[in-house]
């Protein structure tokens, strides 16, 4: 077991999880999920957020099994590796703040850091702007780092604590069974689900929830993150999560090769817009909001599934935010950013400069 | 020249920073980090052996304890 453990502390072990999740994410494509697509954590979780009616874009609405089985997979790893560890207090309400503006951020862009690498290996062009701003929004929380930028500790507490996300998505995956899908209508009970569009693209439950629990469980041993992979090159010159990230646009591209699934452009690209500016502009404000709160959307989920609080209240913010994004005209769409998608993109951007200038507490 | 830092119950990247901020500081001897989970003590320890500290960890009832040291 020990070995085990170590070999995901690894170079090997990090680029191997990139690597896996490079394989998984355009096989799920292949098996139904939205082109360049595979794994989505910002889109999965604003699919979440319709399924529950928290937004009614009827196009994005389904209860991705992908996201309960990251939070499990994380959670059985914590257990099996004695690393379960029940924390929160680190300023909640700032974590779901940013939470729900990386979700606006990240629709505004339509991606997450995964969806961005997976847009590049799927040919995608756009992705290009949505990675520069990205690697932006990082570095001005690099700064905010740099300059003592911090939310306070967290306090090891109940474990049942640490169990509420988790019991949440089980919920989420009970609701599925009791209210399955049923063909041509698009509520099934308390669900909603898409009859057309993205939401209404999607590999068999059974087949997402165990390539989620699979890679849920290898990324809480790996500690994958993609805003970490950014991030640590900036502040440490460090290239260990890197290499996990450029694993997994490499192998990612390969296998879109493979399955015929790779179309390079700008026009005409699935789930995807081609204003540059706002492509930039919203992976900067999510870029940011990530950085602040400390890692990227999959290793919030990661960490929720290992105890950590704090960040089940940035998944919580995230799956909110969606709402709000998708609610107030916030969200972009193929034809091109929503109608109040810049004020918002500005208002996040102000949020995140008033938390990074605000909050620099003293730790010692 | 020793220091001590207490990084438990920080989230990443707070202990490396202030990890890296002490190696800077003290240049050689020896630093005590105290963490609280494994994802820091690895990325300490990952830091401080780039820097070319030698680590030895320590693991107690709640926490870890990293002896950070340099000639």
């Amino acid at each position: 077991m020990s070995t085990w453990a170590g070999f995901f502390a690894t170079r090997w072990g990090i680029i191997g999880v990139g690597a896996l999740i490079g394989i998984f994410a355009p096989l799920l494509q292949r098996w139904g999920n939205p082109p360049n697509m595979g794994i989505c954590v910002a889109c999965f979780e604003r699919d979440i957020s319709g399924a529950l009616g928290l937004h009614r874009a009827a196009l994005v609405q389904y209860m991705r099994p992908e996201m309960i089985g990251f939070v499990f997979g994380s959670l059985i790893a914590a257990y099996a590796f004695k690393e379960f560890r029940s924390r929160a207090g680190s300023a909640p309400i700032v974590r779901f703040v940013l939470g729900a503006f990386a979700m606006i951020g990240a629709l505004v862009f339509l991606g997450c850091p995964w969806r961005t690498l997976l847009r590049l290996a799927g040919g995608d062009g756009n992705a290009i702007f949505g990675l520069l701003g990205l690697i932006g929004g990082i570095w001005v929380g690099t700064l905010f780092l740099k300059g003592g930028y911090n939310l306070g500790r967290s306090q090891k507490t109940h474990a049942s604590v640490g169990w509420l996300l988790p019991l949440i998505m089980l919920g989420f995956l009970v609701l599925m069974l009791i209210f399955p899908q049923v063909q041509g209508q698009e509520k099934s009970g308390v669900l909603f689900y898409s009859l057309k569009g993205p939401g209404s693209m999607h590999a068999p439950l059974f087949v997402s929830l165990v390539i989620g629990l699979l890679v849920g469980f290898l990324a809480q041993r790996s500690r994958f993150c993609t805003m970490g992979a950014i991030r640590d090159f900036v502040l440490f010159r460090q290239t260990h999560l890197l290499s996990g990230a450029i694993a997994l646009v490499v192998v990612a591209f390969i296998m879109n090769l493979i399955l015929g699934q790779f179309n390079p452009g700008f026009e005409k690209q699935p789930i995807a817009h081609t204003m540059s500016l706002w492509n930039f502009g919203g992976m900067v404000l999510a870029g940011l909001a990530f950085a602040l709160a400390g890692g990227c959307p999959g290793r919030q989920l990661f960490l929720a599934g290992e105890g950590d609080g704090d960040a089940a209240v940035f998944v919580l913010g995230m799956i909110v935010g969606a709402g709000f994004a998708h609610n107030f005209g916030l969200a972009s769409s193929p034809d091109g950013i929503g109608p109040y998608g810049i004020p918002a993109v500005i208002i996040g951007l102000l949020t995140c400069l008033l938390i990074g200038f605000t909050m620099r507490k003293e730790v010692a | 020249m020793s220091g001590i830092v207490d990084a438990r119950g920080l989230s990443c990247p707070q202990p490396v920073l202030l990890a890296l901020s002490e190696m800077k500081k003290l240049s050689k001897g020896e630093i005590t980090i105290l963490v609280d989970t494994e994802t820091s003590k690895e990325n300490v320890s990952r830091a401080a052996t780039t820097q070319g500290w030698r680590v030895k960890v320590e693991k107690g009832q709640e926490e870890y304890r990293l002896v950070l040291k340099k000639d």
